[in-house]
């Protein structure tokens, strides 16, 4: 196969554009009922880009949870980016300046399609970051300017279409022995502590775990 | 400032430093073979915990709902070797389905 090229990642992230304008929408309109304005709405998505932690926040300040509430949750949630990050780090090029800037287009998604030939691959995470960043956008922009008149992601089947995704994308990593034990322990420490922990938690928790189980 | 806007700048700021973290702070650095080993698995434990909180985390609590469902469907066609594409068209219609009829 060739070198990839920044197509092949707009290409690998085609046939999930439906979920980021979707969501998008479905976060500026509970932006909307938790108090935001449409700006406030529009440059949380612009900023943070990371649907969970924006969901988070978004509903806590809605049910009266306090802004700190918010923060911690949202913090959380998003702390599962330093550990991608890190996976990534040797892919960035260029000037400081311009890895900040790329790096923000680091998502769940964008990470995991460019992982998938084995090793992560730049232009292929650059460019599902940049094809669903608009769509991410744009999408709370509709969702805060129309409010309820678009469908709703759920009862599309969406929230089924990302488990299976990631599944999907894990399954070639576990041949090796190592990321098997990994992924399952992962797995397991996942599932006990969602219960107990606040959201965002059991996926740090499950990382390092992963990581200092193996450490050798 | 409101509380809304305090939210989306602390917590935006925070976001753009964790996913700065790597590419900004680790770039220029060639990390030793046994650190690089365990960014290795990180990746699976890390898709591995990603699709137990998508598929069951709900508040603080387990939640059995449709999305299992889904991604049951979604794990055949996985295992037929179904495209990317497929695979979540399959998950996702098998749950909408099961929304539908419940």
């Amino acid at each position: 196969m060739s070198r990839p090229r920044f197509r092949d990642g707009v290409l690998a992230a085609l046939p999930l554009a439906p979920a980021p304008v979707l969501f998008g929408a479905a976060f500026g309109l509970l932006a909307r009922e938790a108090g935001f304005g449409a700006v406030a709405a529009i440059v949380m998505s612009a900023t943070t880009f990371a649907g969970s932690a924006q969901f988070a926040a978004a509903s806590i300040l809605e049910t009266g949870g306090g802004a700190v509430a918010a923060i911690v949750a949202a913090v959380l949630l998003n702390a599962r980016y330093v550990p991608l990050s890190v996976s990534v780090a040797s892919i960035f090029p260029g000037s400081a300046a311009r890895r900040l800037g790329e790096a923000q287009l680091i998502v769940d998604e964008s990470w995991a399609l460019s992982g998938r030939s084995g090793r992560f691959e730049y232009l292929i995470l650059v460019g599902v970051g940049l094809f669903f960043y608009p769509l991410w956008v744009g999408g709370t922009a509709l969702g805060a300017f129309a409010g309820e008149a678009i469908g709703d992601a759920r009862s599309l089947g969406l929230d089924a279409a990302f488990p299976a995704l990631f599944l999907a994308l894990l399954v070639p990593y576990l041949s090796s022995r190592r990321a098997l034990v990994a992924a399952l322990g992962a797995a397991a420490i996942t599932l006990v502590l969602i219960p107990f922990t606040p959201p965002g938690v059991p996926i740090v928790a499950a990382s390092v775990a992963a990581l200092v189980g193996l450490r050798r | 400032m409101s509380e809304i806007w305090i939210v989306v700048i602390v917590v935006g700021a925070t976001t753009v430093l964790f996913k700065a973290t790597g590419p900004l702070f680790l770039a220029r650095r060639t990390l030793p073979p046994r650190v690089l080993a365990l960014v290795e698995v990180l990746a699976p434990a890390m898709l591995a915990a990603l699709v137990v909180t998508q598929a069951v985390a709900g508040d603080r609590e387990l939640v059995w709902d449709e999305r299992l469902l889904g991604l049951g469907a979604g794990a055949a066609a996985v295992a037929l070797r179904a495209p990317l594409l497929v695979v979540m068209v399959v998950a996702a219609a098998t749950a909408a389905l099961t929304l539908l009829l419940i």
